[in-house]
């Protein structure tokens, strides 16, 4: 008989080998599931995860792992803050919208004259789009004590419609012949996230990712709001004791990520994305939500899931194209990967043992 | 603006045809709340539902037989949680998340050749004299059959809950599970079936979406209904009756903006489409002030070496 054994600690080995056999058991099980597709298994894992790096057209793939990544990683690291605190904003889809409609809408506003300000002002205009949006969960939970993962979810439907409702009047390009969507940024030189070396992939986002990234590494190792944060979430009643103020902790988490998120958003329209459309947002948000979790919640670990999840992104297009490999099937790959690593986890806290014989 | 056109009797008949699904959801995450589980991968299972249920519909021919099938989808899903949370101790909030991402992906990968397909059509109920009435007729006496199932499972949740000794001990597990474990009740057992049953009946809200409500198949056409049942349940103070009262409400909200676009208000469409979702917001935060009848081991994960 197999029993579970509560480990004093946790262990640091499990914790960190847990992402990698994660990977290895959805590499597997994705390759069951395109065997059943009628796909051949191996060339489709192979397609997803060698392809993109080290395949013919990986002069033009590799750049895109940038791009695809930036988004997740910036929204990701701003979500596990809040998770490691027991904060839980599951709405980021929506303030990435908001974030770039907010960053669109004040480059617009300048629109067509051209300065060197416009962009910075569009960056905090991005961010505060993102952080407004999440103010509104923050604020209704610290206030009325409202539930956050409930209020956020909502608004990303809200924020769908106004995406809907600005493309289609606010923003819309007035000389775009009556389609849906604003002008194009790429266009609009001021306003432009271009690359800041020519086919690399690096824009603006990029630079901001790995900043985040740094910042949050010193927050949580280095400062004593970090120290809060994983405190609360770790061992709530002696952070209770310790004086942390609760209020300030999910406003600060619930902002920070809504900031980031619309930042992500901002620099997605500006630059890769160029416009204001219906159908702007692609998931980024949620996917975060996976991001952070297999990279355990750690700036460095979620850098490096970033890159893994954009991987499987551009891998999983690279199949749809090569192999006839439906899109959807992408996307059960990526849910599979959480489920891996959520079950895994239990290694990390527990130690399975054989159940001795009871002494009677 | 033509607000004459707007019917009030129809709009009652069809009020209850959009509460359904939620309240089917609803109902069955309220078993799982009282009992002590917060699965938030409503959303996963209700798409999952509708997704099988409108296979089966169409493969067979018969409704009857995609609904018992997206109940078992539902449940089948429902069982990757209970492994997640009930084994491997994972935390129930991500499992939830997970479960509502895996489900939206695997719909849409099954979905695929059922796009634009026609479902075959559940019949109504059909009395002869009380099905012609002139106002209650179409309010009461001529939906189709799982609109009544609804409400009697309703009514079925509330007499278990209240006054069976069953009720009493999935209570128990929901209210303090180290005192149900040791009074010697199975709490894993217990939360299992609670989960399961939470799993088929928002399986059933979903075939209800995609055969009855549209009756069509989309990608993501549950839409945040599954999330709107989440917070239905908290609206309801885990009360069967006032979970009912909700969903008739968010149903009238949803279909009552409905009537307002066809009727061309001023009002912006995006605006009027927004409103189900603000609603549930303000509801949310009106009714958050009072935690005391929740669960008290909600969320909670029980191991019994502790």
């Amino acid at each position: 008989m197999i029993r579970l054994e509560k480990r004093p600690q946790p262990s640091q080995a499990w914790s960190l080998a847990t992402p990698l056999v994660a990977v290895l058991a959805t590499m597997i099980f994705g390759g069951l599931l395109f065997a059943i597709l009628g796909k051949p298994p191996v060339e489709a894992i192979r397609t997803i995860f060698w392809e993109p790096l080290f395949g013919e057209f990986s002069f033009y793939y590799r750049p895109q792992l940038l791009v695809k990544g930036a988004p997740l990683v910036l929204i990701a690291i701003g979500l596990s803050l809040g998770f490691r605190a027991g904060v839980w904003n599951i709405g980021a889809e929506g303030q990435y919208i908001m974030g770039a409609i907010f960053g669109a809408g004040a480059g617009l506003a300048f629109y067509p004259m051209e300065a060197v300000y416009i962009f910075p002002i569009m960056v905090i205009a991005g961010a505060f789009g993102g952080w407004i949006w999440a103010m509104i969960p923050a604020v209704l939970r610290t206030r009325f004590g409202t539930n956050e993962i409930l209020v956020s979810l909502m608004l990303v439907y809200v924020a769908e419609q106004f995406l809907a409702s600005v493309s289609l009047g606010l923003l819309k390009n007035p000389e775009g012949f009556g389609f849906p969507g604003s002008r194009n940024l790429q266009s609009y030189p001021s306003a432009f996230n271009a690359e800041l070396i020519e086919g690399s992939g690096m824009h603006w986002g990029v630079v901001a990712a790995f900043i985040a990234v740094i910042f949050a590494y010193v927050l949580l190792r280095k400062h004593m709001l970090g120290f809060h944060i994983r405190l609360t979430g770790e061992a709530p009643r002696a952070a209770k004791f310790a004086g942390v103020n609760p209020t300030r902790l999910v406003l600060f988490c619930l902002g920070t990520s809504g900031a980031l998120a619309g930042l992500a958003g901002m620099f997605e329209v500006s630059g890769p994305a160029g416009q204001i459309s219906i159908d702007f947002n692609v998931g980024y948000g949620f996917t975060a939500i996976i991001v952070a979790f297999l990279g355990r919640l750690h700036p460095v670990g979620i850098m490096l899931a970033g890159g893994l999840m954009a991987l499987t992104y551009i891998g999983g297009e690279i199949a749809q194209s090569n192999l006839g490999l439906p899109a959807a099937a992408i996307q059960v790959f990526q849910g599979m990967l959480l489920f891996f690593l959520l079950a895994l986890d239990l290694l990390t806290n527990f130690r399975i043992a054989l159940r001795k014989p009871e002494a009677v | 603006m033509d607000l004459s056109a707007i019917n009030p009797v129809l709009l009652i008949a069809s009020l209850m045809v959009a509460a359904t699904p939620l309240l089917l959801a609803a109902i069955g995450e309220l078993v799982v709340e009282k009992s002590g589980v917060l699965n938030l991968g409503v959303e996963g299972m209700m798409i999952i539902g509708a997704i099988a249920g409108f296979a089966i519909t169409v493969e067979s021919g018969s409704p009857f037989l995609g609904f018992i099938a997206s109940a078992i989808a539902g449940a089948l899903l429902s069982l990757l949680f209970v492994l997640l949370t009930q084994y491997a101790q994972a935390n129930q909030v991500a499992s939830g998340l997970a479960l509502t991402l895996f489900g939206l992906g695997l719909s849409a990968l099954l979905g695929q050749g059922y796009v634009g397909v026609k479902p075959p059509q559940m019949g109504k109920l059909d009395l002869p004299v009380l099905s012609d009435l002139p106002v209650v007729g179409p309010i009461l006496f001529s939906h189709d059959p799982i609109l009544y199932f609804a409400i009697a499972l309703t009514a079925g949740v509330w007499a278990v809950l209240k006054y069976t000794r069953a009720g009493l001990i999935l209570r128990a597990v929901g209210e303090n599970h180290e005192a149900a474990h040791a009074l010697g009740y199975k709490v894993l057992k217990i939360r299992i079936m609670a989960i399961m049953f939470g799993g088929a009946c928002a399986g059933m809200g979903g075939a209800y979406i995609s055969l009855i409500r549209v009756p069509q198949w989309t990608e993501g056409m549950t839409a945040g209904i599954g999330w709107i049942a989440l917070a239905l349940v908290v609206f309801a103070s885990w009360k069967p009756w006032r979970a009912l009262l909700g969903a008739y409400l968010f149903g009238g909200v949803t279909v009552v903006q409905l009537n307002l676009q066809a009727a061309g208000v001023a009002i912006p469409v995006e605006y009027l489409a927004m409103s189900p979702y603000l609603i549930t917001i303000l509801v949310l935060v009106i009714l958050s002030a009072d935690k005391s009848s929740a669960p008290a081991s909600l969320g909670k994960n029980f191991h019994a070496s502790r």
